[in-house]
């Protein structure tokens, strides 16, 4: 036997061992010294072989000394084991590597429309203030286009010349030509007091130019309470400006002519952001509604007032958002919706 | 209505050097729009000059001008060269001399030309704007013009004169003239108003018979309810038409056309009362207003022959029709340049038979237009007597004291006003006193009685009605700037309805699955009508111009023209989306009267007037062609197809929060054998597949185009209120593969569901893998693979569990289309 197990002897077993672990340089080197650092040939598995031979007395002691180093060694081969399998796995990742600026669409882009994202947003607008939102038919008996707004049978606006009538005329069914017939049926159908606003597609004989169309959308209001005065009027259109155009939009009203208002309003709005510098813009018309309009739904113009307003979309996404051409709106050309995307 | 300056100057105050932009800047205050500006492009030194000697001097390129000497101040001589060739020496003429600038920016500058200089340049009444006529110089004695050398000739033509244009509401007849305007102006800046209408005496006539003889009147009101004339006699019908004159004229926006007419234009200008002269020697007899006679016909001034409407009000004379009341005279009494003897007519007609009238022969005449808004009842004679004035000082004429007066009561009206009530509506402290001063500010009488005030209206206002229209009257005179603002509290809104938040998803989501929103018109022709329904069109009465005639019935026509548009410009891969209205006769009956007056339809009538409407749900529609995923490193191109259509009405049932299936069909418009109804809880929502590639080739598409259109009126009618979550199952799964030989007809969606129920509650989830035809399946037959998912609720399932649960699909797959299992 020439080897004596002892302190000093187990000592050096690790240390040589420790040696040729630590000095493995990869996965294969440390494979191949891994018999003869921790493996039935390493000096201290010799060295852990003499404990039997001990006597007993000898033995526990013997026992701990050389379980001692080979744990030591033990965890120094894992960790060095450890090291090169991570080193391993970010080669492997590497392996993966794409150019990920080369990447292949997989959904195409789709894009609402902006009339229809900027009646949503207006329509949010009013939801805030508590009011709700209604619609009503396109396709419109006379009745509630005209006559119940206040527009005698000989007003001009009934003419051919500005209004989409079906065939035959008798019938009296038209293409509305404002969303007013809506503000009709919520005055008939709805509860006092009434807050509504009413988005939604409009119809005139106008030809297609650069600032006109004959298909367009508008957006009403209509607000019927007890006590509602110009004041009313004024305050909320300024609300709605603000929120629509920013902090510094205003809004200024000129006397005008509606038959399903008076007193009323031409409305301009202070635009703070328009192309070219902040400039007032024609934006609508409004006013308090007639009280011939709130007899025809039968409601009394003694205990109740309401107001109205109403505007172009078409006009307001124009100046808004900077659209030069009403081509654009109505084509249906999909890069114009898709250069808004979701936002407009 | 355009404003001479000059001419309101003569009515109201205007500050020195007042523009257009200042008048329109105060008549904007209350209530008229602004429109431009008119004239003032004209600049001095403009005078008057006279034609010394002149030599002509024949030109190189056959020319011939002359040389001219012209006096332009008293003993200034100007050297000038001229074109013109027709007048004499001695001749008084303009001058435009170096700084000046005439109309069109055309800077005067002395100049060498034709081996001369020119020092300034003689003026031809087209480059002074006076008129059209360009044939050589203006003389000034062709006017009646004999002024001193020197004289300003812009002052003396009246050229220095610039208008003002605004728009006048309809409500505001009284505002087409510059009696009303000047009446705003004051009423805006506080100017001193002197009305044109007080300056002049009304002149009575005797012993020419006027008879108003309405047999038929709309809505009994008669047709006229007053009616002067007035005769002058021996006047020149070629006198001479004064600068001043035809100027305002043209500033005005009519055309200068003889002494007598343009008379009546411009008292019609000044009062707002429309005149007609007749040449009194044509007329034959006395003058009869009537209704139009079943198939009578008129010449009117234009020479036009119009075949009268028996509504049509008619002047006639004992020859029959001479003028369409209040629209058009009639060319057989026309005044022309061998008249001597006029009769002046200056009526009230009603306004609504003038607007008809005017409307069904599409004349909107200057005079229809008034008659249409409204004329002051009392201003006719005064209006007669005003251009009778002007004949005899313009055409030496001479009143003869012929004339008639027809007048019945015009109506007053009287408003009774709560002094609080302006106030209450404007929120506006208005005290009692601005209110009754602004109330008499506009010519209104008034009668105080306790806390409110009997307001009657001027005659000039007969759009004053109601206590509101007084109100808008106090507000606009008061400002409207001074309406504060506040904000009124709604009641609790119950923010967008179910239906409107549906709507919203719908779009997003299928904006987020890669289509895009486009807006179509609903105009459609008779054949793309026909394309994908069989349901009548509805037709436009009044289509326009290059427009299709028809309303839709569906939406896909619309989008491939919208995606024949896209493609024409370069995109050639396309997913577009449309929500809108189809229109769909009605099932309800028509309505041939409306009702009438400011009261609430009976319950009845609503009913009769909704009842009238045709059916229009809203549909969602979409189309998808070329490829839906470009071909990019690592991916082929995936062309679009059906599969797309499937997402899209999958996007919208998820949005209702609906279960869909589909189930092969041949809808119109679709390819016959890529096409499906969309079903909800049964019902037929919608269709989807691809187009039939001979309607894609109609406008231009290639043969693949997906498509869909779904019914979101009907889909959205199986929307729950409130879904309720199902409990989730988490004990471990077991999945089997199923394969079934089966008869190649038979559709997997039909297998899948008898799957499912055959399978029973254990099965959790079934997906389609495979379907194979060829080797070792019998011609005819496919084999299909599902993948099958179990689990139950409270326990890890066994294989023989799951074995037993799949068998029983089978026994009934092949109890149901005689599938067997293949192994």
């Amino acid at each position: 036997m020439s080897e004596q197990l002892t302190a000093e002897s187990v000592s050096q077993a690790l240390t040589a061992s420790l040696a040729l672990v630590n000095q493995a340089a990869s996965f294969q080197e440390l494979k191949a010294v891994k018999a003869a650092a921790v493996g039935e040939d390493s000096p201290l598995s010799k060295l852990n072989a003499l404990i039997k031979s001990l006597p007993n007395e000898q033995k526990a002691e013997a026992g701990r000394l050389v379980g001692a180093a080979r744990a030591e060694l033990n965890a120094a081969f894992t960790a060095k084991e450890a090291e090169f399998q991570a080193v391993a796995d970010r080669e492997a990742l590497e392996q993966e590597r794409v150019d990920i600026t080369a990447y292949p669409r997989v959904a195409p882009k789709g894009a609402r429309h902006p009339l229809s994202l900027l009646m949503d947003s207006i329509s949010d607008v009013f939801i805030g203030m508590g009011w709700e939102i209604a619609d009503g038919p396109e396709l419109e008996n006379e009745w509630f286009n005209f006559d119940a707004l206040n527009f005698h049978p000989d007003h001009p606006a009934r003419a051919m010349q500005d209004t989409f009538f079906v065939a035959p005329v008798e019938n009296h069914l038209l293409l509305r030509t404002h969303t007013s017939p809506v503000q009709v049926r919520s005055l008939l159908e709805r509860e006092l007091p009434l807050y509504v606003l009413c988005p939604g597609r409009v119809f005139r004989t106008d030809e297609l130019d650069a600032t006109h169309t004959p298909v367009f959308h508008q957006v009403e209001g209509l607000a019927v309470d007890k006590g509602l005065t110009m004041s009313d009027l004024k305050g909320t259109l300024e609300h709605f400006a603000r929120v629509m155009f920013g902090p510094e939009a205003k809004i200024r009203l000129r006397p005008s002519f509606f038959p399903f208002t008076e007193p009323s309003a031409e409305l301009d709005v202070w635009h703070p952001g328009a192309k070219g510098g902040a400039r007032w813009v024609e934006w609508g018309g409004c006013g308090m509604v007639n009280p011939n309009v709130l007899q025809a739904a039968g409601i009394d113009p003694e205990v109740y007032s309401g107001f109205a307003f109403g505007m172009g979309i078409e006009r307001t996404l124009m100046f808004r958002n900077g659209v030069r051409d009403m081509h654009d709106m109505v084509e249906a050309d999909a890069r114009f919706s898709q250069q808004f995307g979701s936002v407009i | 209505m355009r404003v001479p300056l000059s001419w309101l100057a003569e009515y109201v105050e205007l500050p020195e050097h007042v523009t257009p932009d200042d008048v329109m800047a105060q008549l904007v205050k209350v209530g008229l729009e602004e429109e431009g500006s008119h004239g003032g492009d004209i600049r001095g030194p403009i005078v008057v000059g006279k034609v010394l000697e002149f030599v002509e001097e024949p030109q190189s390129n056959g020319k011939t001008i002359r040389w001219c000497q012209v006096e332009v101040a008293p003993g200034v001589v100007n050297g000038v060269v001229c074109g013109a060739r027709n007048f004499f020496e001695g001749d008084k003429v303009v001058v435009t001399l170096p700084g000046a600038a005439l109309p069109g920016g055309f800077e005067i500058a002395a100049r060498k030309t034709y081996g001369h200089v020119s020092d300034g340049m003689i003026a031809s009444s087209r480059e002074l704007g006076l008129s059209d006529e360009h044939e050589g110089i203006l003389r000034l004695s062709t006017l009646g013009l004999d002024p001193e050398v020197g004289t300003d000739a812009l002052e003396l033509l009246g050229l220095n004169e610039s208008a003002a244009e605004v728009n006048v509401t309809p409500d505001r007849g009284y505002c087409l003239s510059i009696r009303g305007i000047a009446r705003e102006y004051s009423h805006a800046s506080g100017a001193k108003f002197t009305d044109p209408a007080s300056k002049v005496l009304a002149k009575q006539g005797s012993g020419f018979s006027v008879q108003v003889n309405d047999l038929a009147p709309i809505h009994g009101v008669a047709g006229s309810s007053r009616f002067t004339t007035l005769g002058v006699s021996g006047i020149d019908a070629n006198a001479a038409v004064p600068g001043w004159m035809a100027n305002r004229l043209k500033l005005a926006g009519m055309r200068s056309i003889s002494i007598a007419v343009d008379i009546t234009n411009y008292v019609m200008l000044e009062l707002g009362q429309p005149i007609h002269a007749y040449d009194a020697d044509k007329l034959k007899g006395g003058i009869t207003v009537r209704r139009a006679l079943p198939g009578e016909t008129l010449r009117t001034l234009d020479e036009k022959v119009r075949d009268l409407h028996v509504e049509d009000l008619l002047i006639c004379d004992e020859s029959g029709p001479i003028g369409l009341a209040g629209v058009m005279g009639g060319a057989s009494s026309e005044v022309d340049s061998t008249t001597k003897n006029v009769l002046i007519e200056a009526a009230l007609f009603d306004p609504i038979s003038i607007a008809r009238t005017a409307r069904r022969h599409k004349l909107p005449s200057e005079a229809s237009k008034r008659f249409e808004r409204g004329v002051d009842p009392e201003v006719g004679p005064i209006a007669a007597a005003r251009v009778a004035q002007l004949l005899v000082e313009l055409a030496g004429g001479e009143l003869n004291g012929v004339g008639s007066s027809y007048q019945t009561e015009v109506a007053k009206v009287a408003i009774e006003l709560p002094f609080a009530f302006a106030s209450e509506l404007v929120g506006v402290d208005y005290e009692n006193q601005q209110v009754l001063d602004l109330l008499h500010q506009i010519g209104c009488e008034l009668a105080v009685h306790d806390d409110a005030v009997t307001v009657t209206p001027p005659s000039w206002r007969p759009d004053l009605r109601h206590k509101t229209d007084l109100v808008e009257e106090i507000a606009r005179l008061a400002g409207y700037h001074l309406i504060p603002s506040r904000i009124p509290v709604a009641p609790p809104g119950r923010g967008l309805t179910p239906r409107q938040q549906f709507r919203r998803r719908a779009l997003s989501a299928l904006a987020g699955a890669g289509f895009t929103e486009v807006l179509n018109y609903p105009f459609y022709s008779e054949r793309q009508n026909k394309e994908f329904s069989h349901s009548p069109a509805l037709r436009l009465e009044n289509p326009m111009q290059g427009e299709s005639p028809e309303l839709r019935n569906s939406m896909l026509p619309g989008l491939l023209q919208a995606a024949a548009r896209n493609l024409s410009r370069g995109t050639t891969d396309l997913a577009l989306v449309e929500e809108g209205s189809v229109f769909l006769p009605a099932a309800g009956n028509a309505t041939t009267s409306l009702p009438v007056g400011n009261v609430r339809p009976s319950h009845d009538q609503l009913a009769e007037l909704n009842g009238s409407i045709p059916v229009q749900p809203r549909h969602l529609a979409g189309l998808a062609l070329g490829d839906w995923l470009p071909q990019a490193p690592g991916q082929q191109a995936v062309q679009a197809g059906y599969p797309q259509a499937i997402l899209a009405v999958e996007q919208i049932a998820r949005a209702a929060g609906v279960d869909f299936t589909i189930r092969q069909a041949t809808p119109v418009g679709y390819h016959p054998g890529r096409a499906a109804e969309v079903l909800v809880s049964g019902e037929v929502v919608g269709h989807l597949g691809e187009v039939d590639p001979a309607i894609a080739a109609e406008y231009h598409l290639p043969r693949r185009v997906a498509a869909f259109e779904v019914n979101i009126d009907a889909l959205f009618s199986h929307a729950p209120q409130v879904l309720q979550a199902a409990e989730l199952r988490v004990m471990p799964a077991a999945t089997q593969d199923l394969s079934l030989l089966v008869e190649a007809a038979v559709p997997a969606g039909e297998l899948m569901t008898v799957i499912r129920e055959g399978a029973g509650e254990l099965l959790e989830d079934v997906s389609l893998v495979d379907d194979y035809r060829g080797e070792n399946v019998p011609l005819g037959f496919k084999s299909v693979t599902f993948s099958l998912r179990f689990r139950a609720a409270d326990r890890t399932l066994t294989q023989a569990e799951a074995s037993q649960s799949k068998d029983a699909a089978v026994a009934l797959a092949n109890q149901k289309f005689g599938a067997t299992l293949r192994a």
